[in-house]
């Protein structure tokens, strides 16, 4: 089933998945992500736990240089 | 004479230098630089990730040992800079943040007021704060009783390298805050930072003019001496100035 998530600001149509299979499908670099799901922090051990809903709000975050 | 220790949040910093990651034309500047400057705190940013570059771990750079200073760069507002504090602690960045809330792209001047409201609700929640501010005295106070663990007055906007020009507004936070001043941003030489350090500032935090040197490891190293010497001759108690000029040497005629 199709689901509309905003992720990073963007609403995107997904395949409905755990925040692990979003991740693994996107390619992203998993030990400097930082998510933060619906206003709240999930830790890396916990993103095969999370599965994303229709209108769920997720934040891919990483740190960067700064002054 | 012994310096008495720096101690912020709780942590002893051995050096009196704090630097940041931003602007370095290549990442692996920042090891070296630590290493050759001996600074004990850096500043990172956090940011969306870019979905079509590589992911660069900032963090993979930095030494263990070194404190992380997160800041809340991107805020606009006290709530935003609250979000960004607690995410930052939540993915394992410790207990340290810079509150820094910005809404003036052109100068970059921080909002004192939001600063101050972001301050309440962090030190409540058992950060060490260090508000990034418009050098003003009444706001440092309020800071101080808010729980802010240092006053980070600003010497000159952001990137400009042009040293203290809030020198005498600085002056004034030192004198009377109780916890330490470390002056951030404007700094862009070696001097400006011994000068800072003479003043009796507690520390400085030096990014764009190490990071932005030609060689940024060599420019660490410069600064770290200059904020020895500067902080050197604060203990010593500097002589004073004079509008007329004083010998050094006896005033007689040499055969007199």
């Amino acid at each position: 089933m199709e689901i509309e998530v905003r992720i990073n600001g963007t609403e995107q149509w997904l395949k409905e998945c755990t925040i692990e299979e979003l991740i693994a499908a996107r390619e992203l670099a998993a030990a400097s992500l930082v998510v933060e799901y619906n206003g709240r922090i999930v830790k890396q051990a916990e993103w095969n736990k999370v599965r994303l809903g229709q209108g769920d709000v997720l934040e891919l975050l990483n740190f960067v240089g700064g002054g | 004479m012994q310096d008495e220790q720096l101690t912020i949040g709780g942590h002893v910093f051995a050096s009196r230098l704090f630097t940041g990651t931003g602007k370095f034309a290549a990442k692996d500047w920042i090891p070296r630089m630590l290493e050759a400057s001996e600074s004990g705190m850096i500043t990172v940013a956090l940011r969306r990730i870019d979905s079509h570059g590589k992911n660069e771990n900032i963090l993979d750079f930095i030494p263990k040992d070194v404190v992380l200073l997160p800041n809340t760069s991107g805020a606009r507002t006290a709530e935003e800079a609250v979000r960004i504090a607690r995410i930052a602690r939540e993915a394992g960045c410790g207990n340290f943040i810079k509150i820094e809330v910005i809404t003036d792209m052109k100068y970059l001047m921080p909002d004192n007021y939001e600063t101050l409201r972001a301050t309440k609700v962090l030190a409540g929640e058992g950060f060490a704060v260090l508000p990034y501010v418009l050098p003003d005295l009444t706001l440092a106070k309020k800071l101080e009783e808010a729980g802010a663990a240092a006053i980070m007055p600003l010497g000159a906007p952001i990137g400009t390298n042009r040293g203290l020009e809030t020198k005498s507004l600085i002056a004034l936070l030192i004198e009377n805050c109780r916890v330490p001043v470390v002056v951030d941003a404007g700094i862009g030489r070696p001097s400006h930072a011994a000068e800072a350090m003479e003043m009796g500032a507690d520390a400085v935090l030096v990014n764009t003019a190490i990071a932005t040197a030609e060689d940024p490891a060599l420019m660490g190293r410069a600064f770290s001496l200059a904020v020895k010497a500067g902080r050197l001759a604060y203990m010593a108690r500097m002589a004073e100035e004079s509008a007329l000029a004083q010998a050094s040497s006896p005033l007689t005629g040499f055969l007199d």
